[in-house]
C-alpha cells in the first residue's frame, strides 16, 4: 500500500493546488514531497532486503480485463531504490524553485507533482502498459515545465524532447505487444501483460526474434538515456529547462531509459543482447569520448553538465552490455549515484543563474571570492561528478569499467582467471571509456577553474538579487547538504547499497550464464550462479 | 418480412422523427422550429435503445454487429446533433426574432438540414443491418446523399458550394465504382445476399481457387468503398470537403461515411472470409494485398499531408484519413477469438474512440467564430470558423474549458497513454501482431510518432502560447451546444478508459460472428482464457 500512497499523494495533492489559492502551492507542494520522503522512509525500513530480488509490497486489482492489463504494483531493491532517489529529489526540487518560479505558480507546482507520481509509477509498475503509461506519461508534465517555464528557446527543446521520446517509445510499444504476443501464442492464447511471466517467454524466442525485440526496445529506451547518437534532444532540453526540471531530468528521467534497458532489454533478449552488446557499447564509448569532448568547449555552464550527462550515462549502459554481476551493479549504482551528483550541480548553476541571470562562463567567474559556500559546494560535486575516489561517482564508475574490463572471460595468461566473469566487452572498450574519465576531468575541473577561481567577473548591468543575499542563503544550503551527504556516504561506504542490490542484479546476470563463448570458461568461472536456483534455471532452459 | 422489419425498428424511429423534423421546421412558430435539434437528438436516442432492446432480434451476416453498431452510431449521433444545431438559419431567425424579417417558409432550412442528417443516420444503421449488396449499396447512398446537400447548406460561404460539388461528383464517381464492384461481385458468385456470397466462395475455396470475376469484384468494390472511408486512392476529397463545410458538418462527414465504410467493408470481407492465404488465416491474398497497401499508404500520405497543413480543418481531415489507414490494419488482421487478437473487433472499438475524439476536437473548432459576421460575394452574412491554427494560440488561457477541451482530444487523437485513442489504438498493434502483419505494425507505430508532430501543435498552441492578435479575433459562439460536446468528448476520452473492458467485451461481442479462420479455432476452454 506505500506504494500505491505514494503514487497517489502527489496527485491527490496536485488536486488540491488547482483548488487553493495560489500562494498556498508550494507550501501544499513542499508538504507532499516531505510526506513522501517520509513514506518513502518507511517503505526503505519494511522492506525485506534479504529477498531483494522478489517483488515486494505486491499490490493488484483488475484494470481492463478485456486487454489482460492488470493494475499490479511491487518494488525490488532496485525499483524501491530508484524510488527512494525520485522521492528524496521531490522536496529539493519544490523548495529549490521557490524563488525561481513567479508566474503560473498554482501550474508548476501541480505538474511537478504529477511528474513525481508518474516516475514512481514506471519503477513500480509490473505490468506492461502500466509501465509504458507511467513512461510516457513523464513527457507531458516535462514538456509543459519545459515549454512554460524555460529560458528563451524553450519551445523548440520541449517540443523536440516529446517527439524524440515519443517516437522512440511507440516502437518500443510495438516491440512490448510482439512479446506479448508471443507469450500469448505459447501460452493457449491468453493475453496477459504481467513483466515475470512475459520475461519467461520472451526468453524462449529466437536469437533474430529476439533481436528485432532487442531493436524495438533500444530504439524506445536509448533515446531516454540518450545514448549516442540520439542524444541531440538533452543538450537543449537541459538548457531550456528551469532548475528543478533539469534536477529531476539528470537525476530520474534519464534513469527511466537504463531502468528499461535494465529490466526489459537484458531480461528479455538475452541472446540478442550478446549478440550486439559490442555495437552498444561501441556506441557507449562513443557517446562518453565525443560528448566529453564537447563538454571541452561549452562556455554555456548548463550544456557543460548536460552533455557530461550523456557522457556519464554511457558508463551507465556500457556497464549494463558488460552483462556479468560487477558491471550491471555498477550500473544500477551508477543511476541512483549520478541523480545525487549531476542532481546537485544542475541545483547549483540554477542558484547561480538566479543571482547573474548568464550561464555564460565568459560573463561570470572567479565566484570563490563572493560565493565562497557556493564555490565549497560546486566544487564538491565537481569532485564527485569526475569520479574522485571516496566520492560516490568513482565507486560506480569504477564498478562499470571494471565489469566493462573483465567481460570477455578476461584471461589474461594461461587461462581462466578466477576472477574473470562472463561477458562480451573486453578490455578495448574499458581502456576507450577510461580516456572519458580523464577527459571528464579536464572538462570539469576547467569549468571549475573558470568559475570558481581566477579573477571576479561579473554580467554587465548585475545587480544584487532582491531576495537573495549574494552567497547561498540557509535553504540553499538545507537542499544541498543532503545531496552532498549522499555523495559521501555511498562513496566511503558503498557496501550496504552494492549488497541491497546484489540479488536482482545476479538475477539478471544469470539469465547470461552459458550464453557467451568463452573457451576457457568451465574452469575458474564462478560467477553468480550462487543466487537463482530456479532462476538460474530458466536462465539455462532456454538456450 | 416481418422477422426483417423487427430489427429494423431503430431505423423506423429515425425514419418517423424524420417526416417529424420535416414538417415542425417549417413550422411558423419559432418556438417549434427550434425543437428540431431536440427531437433528433431525442429520436437517436431511442434508436440507440431499441437496437440494444432488440438485439435478440438481429438478422444478417453478422448479426451481433447490429446492437453495438448502432448504439455506437446513436451515441455519437446524439453529440453531432448538438454540434449541428445553429448551423443554418442563424440570421434568418436572428432577423425574424428582431420583427426585421417574416418567417419565410422557402427560405427556411433548419427542417431540411436536420431531416437530411436524419436521413444519412439512418442508412448508417441500415449498412449495420444490410444482408444483401443491394441493400448494402441503398443503405451506403442513403448515408451519402444527404451529406452533400449538407455539405452545401453548411454555410454561406462559396466555398461549401465547391466543396459539395467536388464531394457529390467524386462521391457519385465512388459509388459507380463500387457498384460496379458488387456487380462483377454478384457475377462471380451467382447471388447478392452476403449468406449465398459466403457460402458460395467457400466452396470455390474448396474447389482450389476463387472466381477470379468475384475477386476482382471484391477489390475493385473496396476501392470505391475507399472513398467512404477517405482511404488512399479516394482521399483527395478530403481535405477540401472538410475545410469548406461547416466545422459541425465535417466532425459529420469523418464520422458517418467512415463507419458506413467499415461497417460495409467488414462485412464483404466477412462474406469472403479471413481463412484463405497459405496459412488459412488471411483474406484471399489479392484482397489482402490490396487493403494491406490501402492501409500503409492511407496513413503515410494522411498523416505527412497533416503534418503539413496550417489550417486546422485540413489537418484534422488529413488525419481523418490517417485514422482509416489505422483501422484497416484492424480489418486485414481479421477476426480472432479473444479481443486481444481480433482485428474485426479493435476496428468497432476503434470507431467508437474515433467518433468521440473527432467530434470533440470539431466541437471545439466550430465552437470558435470570428466577432464580426463577414459578409460573403452573395451578400450573405456569415460568421467564419477558427480554422487557421493561430486560432488556437493560447485557447487555455482565455478559454480553459475550449482549450482544454481541445488539448484531450488533440492526446486521444495522438493515441497518447491514458487516453481512450491510446485503448483503441493498442488492440490494433496487438490483432496485427496476432495476424503476423508485423510491417504493417511498424508502420502504424511509425505514423503514430508522425502523428504526434502535428497533434502536438494543437496541444502546444493552446496550452504555452498567449493569444496574439489573431487568437483575439474569434470568440466563442453564442451556440453553447458545441462547448458542451467538446466537454463531453474530453470527458469521455478520460472517464470511458474507466468503462474500457465492458466496452471492449461489447466490441468483441460484436465481431463475434466474423467467420472464425479455421486454422486458428481452438478448445473452446482456452478460448476465454483471457475475457475473464
Amino acid at each position: 500500500m506505500l506504494i500505491v500512497l505514494l503514487i497517489l499523494l502527489p496527485l491527490i495533492c496536485a488536486g488540491l493546488i488547482v483548488f487553493n489559492p495560489k500562494g498556498q502551492a508550494k507550501y501544499i507542494a513542499t508538504g507532499a514531497t516531505l510526506v513522501s520522503v517520509v513514506i518513502g522512509a518507511i517503505a526503505l525500513i519494511q522492506f525485506d532486503f534479504s529477498q531483494a530480488a522478489l517483488d515486494q509490497m505486491v499490490v493488484k486489482a483488475p484494470w481492463v480485463p478485456a486487454l489482460g492489463l492488470e493494475l499490479s504494483l511491487a518494488v525490488d531493491s532496485v525499483s524501491l531504490l530508484l524510488i527512494a532517489l525520485t522521492v528524496l529529489l521531490g522536496p529539493i526540487c519544490v523548495i529549490g524553485s521557490f524563488t525561481a518560479v513567479k508566474h503560473d505558480v498554482k501550474t508548476y507546482y501541480a505538474w511537478l507533482l504529477v511528474l513525481q507520481s508518474a516516475m514512481i509509477g514506471v519503477f513500480a509498475a509490473r505490468d506492461l502498459v502500466l509501465f509504458y503509461i507511467c513512461f510516457e506519461f513523464t513527457l507531458i508534465p516535462m514538456y509543459i515545465l519545459i515549454s512554460l517555464y524555460g529560458s528563451a528557446n524553450r519551445k523548440k527543446a520541449a517540443t523536440k524532447f516529446f517527439l524524440y521520446t515519443f517516437t522512440g517509445s511507440v516502437i518500443a510499444l510495438a516491440g512490448f505487444v510482439y512479446v506479448v504476443w508471443f507469450h500469448a501464442s505459447l501460452e493457449g492464447n491468453s493475453w496477459t501483460f504481467d513483466l515475470a511471466a512475459l520475461g519467461e517467454s520472451a526468453r524462449m524466442m529466437e536469437p533474430a526474434q529476439q533481436g528485432w525485440i532487442l531493436l524495438a526496445l533500444l530504439s524506445g529506451f536509448a533515446v531516454k538515456v540518450p545514448l549516442f547518437p540520439v542524444h541531440t534532444w538533452l543538450p537543449l532540453a537541459h538548457t531550456e529547462a528551469p532548475t528543478a526540471g533539469s534536477v529531476i531530468l539528470a537525476g530520474v528521467l534519464l534513469k527511466l531509459g537504463t531502468y528499461g534497458i535494465y529490466k526489459f532489454a537484458l531480461p528479455y533478449a538475452p541472446e540478442a543482447v550478446v549478440e550486439y552488446a559490442p555495437l552498444i557499447g561501441v556506441l557507449s564509448v562513443v557517446g562518453i569520448v565525443y560528448a566529453g569532448l564537447i563538454c571541452w568547449v561549452q562556455t554555456d555552464v548548463k550544456k557543460l553538465v548536460a552533455y557530461s550527462s550523456v557522457s556519464h550515462l554511457g558508463f551507465c549502459v556500457l556497464g549494463l552490455v558488460a552483462i556479468n554481476s560487477v558491471g550491471v551493479a555498477g550500473s544500477v549504482m551508477y543511476m541512483i549515484s549520478h541523480g545525487f551528483s549531476t542532481g546537485a550541480l544542475f541545483l547549483m548553476i540554477g542558484m547561480m543563474y538566479e543571482r547573474y541571470h548568464t550561464r555564460s562562463m565568459r560573463e561570470v567567474g572567479g565566484l570563490g571570492s563572493t560565493m565562497p559556500v557556493w564555490s565549497s559546494f560546486m566544487v564538491f560535486f565537481v569532485m564527485a561528478s569526475v569520479g574522485l575516489p571516496g566520492l560516490n561517482g568513482f565507486v560506480s564508475e569504477i564498478m562499470c569499467l571494471m565489469g566493462t574490463f573483465q567481460s570477455y572471460g578476461w584471461t589474461g595468461e594461461g587461462g581462466a582467471h578466477p576472477g574473470g566473469t562472463l561477458g562480451v566487452l573486453g578490455p578495448w572498450f574499458a581502456f576507450f571509456a577510461g580516456t572519458g574519465m580523464i577527459v571528464a576531468a579536464m572538462y570539469l575541473l576547467i569549468m571549475t577553474g573558470k568559475m570558481v577561481w581566477g579573477k571576479y567577473r561579473e554580467p554587465e548591468g548585475h545587480h544584487e538579487h532582491d531576495e537573495l543575499p549574494t552567497d547561498l542563503n540557509a535553504r540553499e544550503i538545507g537542499l544541498l547538504i543532503p545531496l552532498a551527504a549522499g555523495c559521501l556516504i555511498f562513496g566511503l561506504y558503498p557496501k550496504p547499497l552494492l549488497n541491497a542490490i546484489e540479488a536482482p542484479v545476479n538475477e539478471t546476470v544469470a539469465y547470461y550464464e552459458g550464453l557467451v563463448p568463452v573457451p576457457e570458461l568451465e574452469a575458474g568461472m564462478t560467477t553468480v550462479a550462487n543466487e537463482g536456483d530456479h532462476d538460474t534455471e530458466h536462465g539455462e532452459g532456454d538456450h | 418480412m416481418a422477422e426483417k422489419l423487427a430489427s429494423l425498428w431503430p431505423e423506423i424511429t429515425l425514419f418517423i422523427a424524420t417526416c417529424i423534423v420535416m414538417v415542425v421546421g417549417l413550422s411558423p412558430s419559432a418556438a417549434v422550429r427550434r425543437t428540431c435539434g431536440l427531437i433528433s437528438g431525442v429520436a437517436l436516442a431511442a434508436a440507440g435503445i431499441l437496437a440494444i432492446g432488440t438485439a435478440d432480434q438481429a438478422k444478417g451476416l453478422m448479426p451481433g454487429l447490429l446492437p453495438y453498431a448502432k448504439a455506437v452510431i446513436a451515441f455519437v449521433g446524439v453529440l453531432l446533433t448538438m454540434l449541428l444545431t445553429g448551423v443554418v438559419d442563424r440570421f434568418e431567425e436572428e432577423a425574424i426574432e428582431k420583427g426585421s424579417a417574416g418567417f419565410d417558409p422557402l427560405r427556411s432550412t433548419r427542417g431540411e438540414f436536420f431531416a437530411f442528417f436524419l436521413f444519412s443516420m439512418t442508412g448508417l444503421m441500415l449498412c449495420a443491418s444490410a444482408d444483401s449488396l443491394i441493400w448494402l449499396f441503398l443503405a451506403l447512398e442513403l448515408t451519402s446523399l444527404p451529406t452533400y446537400v449538407m455539405v452545401a447548406m453548411s454555410s454561406p460561404r462559396q466555398k461549401a458550394k465547391e466543396a459539395a460539388v467536388k464531394y457529390f461528383f467524386l462521391g457519385a464517381l465512388g459509388a459507380a465504382v463500387f457498384l460496379y464492384g458488387f456487380a462483377l461481385l454478384y457475377g462471380g458468385t451467382g447471388s447478392v445476399h452476403l449468406a449465398e456470397i459466403q457460402t458460395a466462395i467457400a466452396a470455390q475455396a474448396a474447389e482450389g481457387s476463387i472466381n477470379p470475376i468475384a475477386l476482382t469484384g471484391l477489390v475493385i468494390a473496396l476501392l470505391g468503398i475507399a472513398f467512404k472511408i477517405a482511404a488512399v486512392p479516394m482521399h483527395f476529397y478530403a481535405a477540401d470537403v472538410y475545410q469548406g463545410a461547416a466545422s459541425p458538418v465535417a466532425a459529420m462527414l469523418a464520422f458517418v461515411p467512415k463507419t458506413a465504410g467499415f461497417i460495409t467493408i467488414i462485412l464483404l470481407c466477412a462474406a469472403v472470409g479471413w481463412n484463405h492465404g497459405p496459412m488459412g488465416d488471411q483474406l484471399p491474398e489479392i484482397v489482402r494485398v490490396t487493403l494491406w497497401v490501402m492501409a500503409a499508404l492511407t496513413m503515410i500520405v494522411g498523416n505527412v499531408l497533416a503534418w503539413l497543413q496550417s489550417s486546422v480543418k485540413r489537418m484534422l481531415a488529413y488525419s481523418s484519413v490517417a485514422h482509416s489507414g489505422y483501422m484497416l490494419v484492424g480489418v486485414i488482421a481479421g477476426p480472432g477469438d479473444a479481443f486481444t487478437s481480433s482485428g474485426v473487433a479493435a476496428v468497432l472499438f476503434y470507431l467508437l474512440a474515433y467518433g468521440i475524439m473527432n467530434t470533440g476536437a470539431f466541437a471545439v473548432v466550430s465552437a470558435l467564430e470570428t466577432r464580426q459576421a463577414a459578409r460573403t460575394d452573395t451578400g450573405e452574412l456569415v460568421h467564419d470558423e477558427a480554422d487557421d491554427i493561430n486560432a488556437f494560440r493560447g485557447l487555455c488561457r482565455h478559454n480553459p474549458v475550449l482549450g482544454w477541451s481541445m488539448v484531450l482530444c488533440a492526446l486521444s487523437l495522438l493515441g497518447f497513454p491514458l487516453t481512450l485513442g491510446f485503448f483503441g489504438k493498442l488492440p490494433l498493434f496487438t490483432a496485427g501482431i496476432d495476424a503476423g502483419e508485423i510491417p504493417l505494425v511498424v508502420v502504424l507505430g511509425i505514423n503514430s510518432a508522425i502523428a504526434a508532430f502535428y497533434y502536438l501543435r494543437l496541444v502546444a498552441l493552446p496550452l504555452f502560447e498567449h493569444p496574439g492578435d489573431e487568437a483575439e479575433a474569434y470568440v466563442e459562439s453564442p451556440n453553447h451546444g458545441r462547448r458542451v460536446v467538446g466537454v463531453v468528448a474530453a470527458g469521455g476520452v478520460l472517464v470511458l478508459t474507466v468503462l474500457a473492458s465492458p466496452l471492449m467485451d461489447a466490441a468483441f461481442d460484436a465481431s463475434a460472428d466474423a467467420p472464425l479462420p479455421v486454422a486458428e479455432s481452438e478448445p473452446p476452454g482456452e478460448q476465454t482464457a483471457s475475457l475473464d
